[in-house]
């Protein structure tokens, strides 16, 4: 036996530990009914909260599936069947299809012989939210472990059963051979189908950060064999035909549908409601009043719709009033001392270097609150029966759902039950499970297992926004035209409601949010370049949340750094257009990373960038057309877009006609998967940069549906170039979310070079881009 | 309440309704066809479109008694899983696909579109497509996928 073998502990674990941990992907125990309380159980504080090596191990209790456990990862059905339970959750980007991928080929079984469940909290690891593209960065090497332990105790079964050391032993398509005695053979199906391991495996630290079976070692990526092929997804064809099922299709005996009633403004104080307003709609169960939360349950959907829009709600004046303007927002962060600060890179003495320079360089950058604008609103069933409950949820984390809604019902987490169902594609949002909890609040007053589905509207009001944010940037430059000085500072709010806070319903019935929120970080602001006095900080600015508020914020697709790196990639196309340097140029001069100059040379090759100082000349005709680059870095991944527009001179109007991406996430899981991913990073960050504010006043949302809010449509779709490097050598990084942020500066940079005018606010909407035009025109006469 | 009877993928249903109910929710919660989806409830996203006579509608604003005795086909009438529609063999192929949501409005008007115009032009698709909207972003996919449907239906035919 090799040393592999003996550091893994193997155990027999008692009828009670199996109870507890019921390991039971495979075994239909019943949580509820089976486990008992225990002394062990304690509350795990909203992730990102918790340090690594807890004094305690916070899984060691019946609350959690206890990832030591082998059999709470996968198991193998007598037909061969593989299942493989994980914590993480497909939000639409396919990573049921690449979990999928890294099981199979670690324990070389057929990818079409795998099945992954996804994110039920009574039968899958807690591995943390899915959120950051770190499904496959963090949860992935913690299932391929998992897949490695498993292969191991699969080798020593069939060592047992064929006579012959693990060393001899080959495996293939899940059958486990003696090499050079091809007739000596078994199946995993034969071996274990159907039964548990009921072996221990080692797991230290919790959620993301939970190491899964180190004492295994798991293939080299020189031997992947479905890890980076481009497997079809295995949910497309039901999702092309109707027979998926998404959470809104989730449908339990004795349902009743349930609709929310809230004001497009700030909720204060209780409302007044007039029930009499809906005597006329027939099969209303009830109205459900609650500290300022009302909502409707109905026997059909379109009676709860029409009684939740006929149900007369008067709504105290909200005595915290929206801000007038965007503008006043920015006021207040620019004015408004930091709550916390973070530090992206602090070094040499920035204040002195630009002090005694001579060219120097200041600008501000301003972003808009934005929303995730889910295609299907938010929805969630929950049937509350006593001390118990099971909710159905399309949730980011359904292990943060099961914690609030026990919470709020005051129960232990055991009593609740979460099963995740994909919704609609939520880049963020479900990491505030609203409906969820509106659903639970509902189905506790009737008694019955409501359903929830937001309307468009609830949606694009209620829905939390990524944060508006405020950047201003210094620098200084040599006479050699080399920045010298590099200070960039973020403005930004903190994200207040999905990190695990109260969410809506919660507060409308009283639970008062504690916490500041989670700040968005410092990345994104040119931290990747060399310059000698380098400074870039992150700055949260509170954002009391005292009242329920249509501006609640949180985490949207790669958050906080579209509008970081909007503003440090439009302020280095600006001190390289200050210097009349070629915009790739002058980057180049200031980097070193070598995956990163590669990327910028690989797009510039692809996009036949012609090198010469911005703007360009300018052009007779109405079109103006320019190209802008931009290039960073998030957790890895490197991401460089050249992006090139046209600009209707007499109306501003901006459209992007092309965009060249080079995308570099170390391995490459599956690369058709991956470029889907960059397909919707780019109409998103076209859409977000050309078209979206969420617009408000003190008389609340005036962004409410998508004629008031538009997004990208098929006549704004550009066309898209994408150049994968690919690094089989260097562990997976995340794709779908980072390549967002590089678009809006590329496409600002393209305008400024088209004509002259630099825009240094989001959106590029036509007036905004007339007006500057005209500016610029009235300067010059 | 009313008794209705539609006829839905070929087969007749009798439901027991409010009259005014819009087609979505019937098809959804007493018919339990999950293929359209509500997206917006205002005819502005195309995710709830059904075929009614032929022509794509939006049923999330389109009464259930305005389409008593027309021919109603929706997702799961165009084909399955193991038989899947032109269209959605093509959406297949070209994993034209992420979140998924927006499929039902961009599978059903793709092929009402596909019914009425055999040779499309890459700018004819995004015109008529333009009204249907998908946040996943996934649009250059989705023409492609439309494109090569129109081939997979020239085959056919």
């Amino acid at each position: 036996m090799d040393k592999r073998n003996q550091k893994s502990e193997k155990k027999q674990l008692s009828r009670r530990e199996l109870l507890q941990n019921t390991g039971a992907l495979l075994v239909g125990f019943n949580l509820l009914s089976e486990l008992p309380l225990t002394a062990q159980q304690q509350e795990i504080p909203g992730i990102g909260a918790v340090p690594d090596g807890m004094s305690s191990y916070p899984y060691a209790n019946p609350d959690y599936l206890d990832p030591t456990v082998l059999d709470s990862w996968l198991s193998v059905q007598a037909d061969g069947m593989v299942t493989i339970g994980t914590g993480k959750v497909d939000i639409g980007t396919g990573i049921e299809t690449a979990i999928g991928q890294i099981a199979a080929d670690e324990l070389d079984v057929p990818f079409e012989r795998v099945r992954v469940i996804m994110g039920d909290t009574h039968r899958t690891v807690d591995q943390g939210r899915t959120a950051g593209s770190q499904s496959l960065a963090r949860g992935g090497p913690q299932l391929r472990q998992a897949a490695a332990a498993g292969r191991l105790e699969l080798l020593k079964l069939a060592s047992a059963r064929l006579g012959a050391p693990v060393e001899r032993l080959v495996v293939t398509d899940g059958v486990v051979s003696v090499i050079g005695e091809a007739s000596k053979k078994v199946t995993y199906g034969e071996l274990i189908g159907g039964k548990q391991f009921n072996v221990k495996i080692t797991a230290t630290g919790i959620q993301g950060a939970m190491v899964v079976a180190p004492e295994v070692k798991a293939k080299n990526y020189k031997d992947y064999k479905v890890v980076g092929k481009p497997i079809r997804r295995v949910d497309l064809p039901a999702k092309l035909t109707g027979e998926f099922k998404y959470t809104s299709d989730v449908r339990v005996p004795g349902m009743l549908h349930g609709r929310v009633v809230r004001p497009r403004n700030v909720i204060t104080g209780t409302p007044t409601v007039d029930e009499s307003s809906i005597s006329k709609i027939a099969g209303i169960v009830k109205v459900v009043r609650e500290g300022s939360f009302v909502g409707v349950v109905a026997k059909t959907e379109w009676a709860a719709i029409q009684a939740a829009k006929a149900l007369k709600v008067t709504w105290p004046e909200p005595v915290h009033k929206m801000p007038a303007t965007q503008e006043a927002v920015a006021d207040y962060l620019r004015k408004t001392k930091s709550a916390r600060d973070a530090t992206g890179i602090n070094k040499g003495d920035v204040d002195a270097a630009i002090a005694s320079a001579s060219k120097k360089f200041e600008a501000e950058y301003h972003w808009p609150f934005q929303m995730h604008g889910m295609m299907g609103p938010c929805c969630a069933v929950a049937d509350v029966r006593g001390d118990k409950a099971t909710v159905w949820t399309g949730a980011q984390g359904p292990f943060t759902t099961r914690d609030r809604v026990a919470s709020m019902l005051k129960v232990p987490k055991r009593n609740v039950v979460v099963n995740f169902v994909e919704s609609s594609g939520s880049y963020g949002r479900l990491t505030a499970d609203d409906t969820s909890e509106d659903a639970v609040v509902l189905s506790r007053a009737v008694g019955k297992p409501v359903r929830v589905q937001w309307m468009r509207e609830d949606e694009h009001v209620w829905g939390p926004k990524g944060p508006q944010q405020l950047q201003t940037a210094r620098a200084a430059v040599n006479a050699e035209g080399k920045l010298i000085a590099w200070d960039f500072q973020d403005h930004g709010l903190p994200w207040t409601e999905s990190q695990g806070t109260p969410q809506l319903a919660e507060r409308q019935i009283g639970v008062k949010s504690t916490l500041l929120g989670n700040p968005n970080g410092a990345n994104g602001g040119g931290e990747h370049y060399e310059i000698e006095n380098h400074r870039v900080m992150g700055r949260t600015i509170p954002w009391p949340q005292d009242d329920p508020s249509p501006i609640r914020t949180s985490a949207l697709r790669s958050p906080g750094e579209p509008p970081r790196v909007f503003g440090s990639e439009s302020f280095m196309d600006e001190v390289a257009a200050g210097v009349g340097v070629d915009a790739i140029e002058f980057r180049l001069r200031h980097l070193k990373n070598k995956r990163i100059i590669e990327a910028v040379q690989a797009a510039a090759q692809k996009a036949g960038w012609v090198s010469r100082p911005s703007p360009a000349p300018a052009s007779d005709g109405p079109i103006a057309k320019g190209r802008g680059v931009a290039v960073a870095m998030r957790i890895n991944t490197i991401i460089v877009a050249i992006s090139e527009v046209e600009v209707e001179k007499a109306t501003g109007h901006v459209s992007v006609k092309k965009v060249t991406l080079a995308h570099d996430c170390g391995l490459i899981v599956n690369p058709d998967g991956l470029r889907g991913q960059l397909d919707g990073n780019i109409m998103h960050g076209v859409s977000r940069t050309l078209l979206e504010e969420f617009r408000f006043d003190p008389s609340g949302a005036k962004s409410f549906d998508w004629a008031s809010h538009p997004v990208i449509r098929f006549m704004q779709v550009p066309e898209v170039d994408v150049v994968l490097l690919n690094r089989p050598e260097i562990p997976p990084s995340g794709g779908a979310e980072p390549s967002v942020v590089v678009i809006p500066a590329s496409i600002a940079n393209a305008v400024h070079d088209a004509i002259g005018v630099r825009i240094r606010q989001v959106p590029l909407t036509p007036q905004r881009v007339l007006s500057a035009m005209q500016a610029k025109a009235a300067t010059r006469a | 309440m009313a008794k209705i009877s539609l006829n839905v993928n070929g087969k007749s249903h009798a439901v027991d309704v409010d009259p005014t109910t819009p087609l979505l929710y019937v098809l959804r919660n007493d018919l339990e066809l999950n293929g359209p989806r509500f997206g917006c409830g205002l005819a502005q996203c195309g995710a709830c479109s059904v075929i009614v006579d032929g022509r794509a509608v939006r049923s999330c604003v389109t009464p259930v008694r305005t389409v008593e005795k027309k021919a109603i086909t929706t997702l799961e009438g165009l084909g399955t899983t193991a038989k899947p529609h032109a269209v959605q063999q093509a959406f297949i192929d070209e994993q034209a696909v992420q979140c998924g949501y927006c499929m039902n409005g961009m599978v059903i008007n793709a092929k009402v579109f596909l019914d009425w115009t055999p040779n499309p032009t890459e700018q004819d698709i995004k015109e008529v497509m333009d009204p249907i909207l998908c946040r996943c972003g996934t649009h250059p996919r989705i023409t492609r996928a439309i494109i090569r449907a129109a081939q997979y239906m020239k085959a056919k035919a």
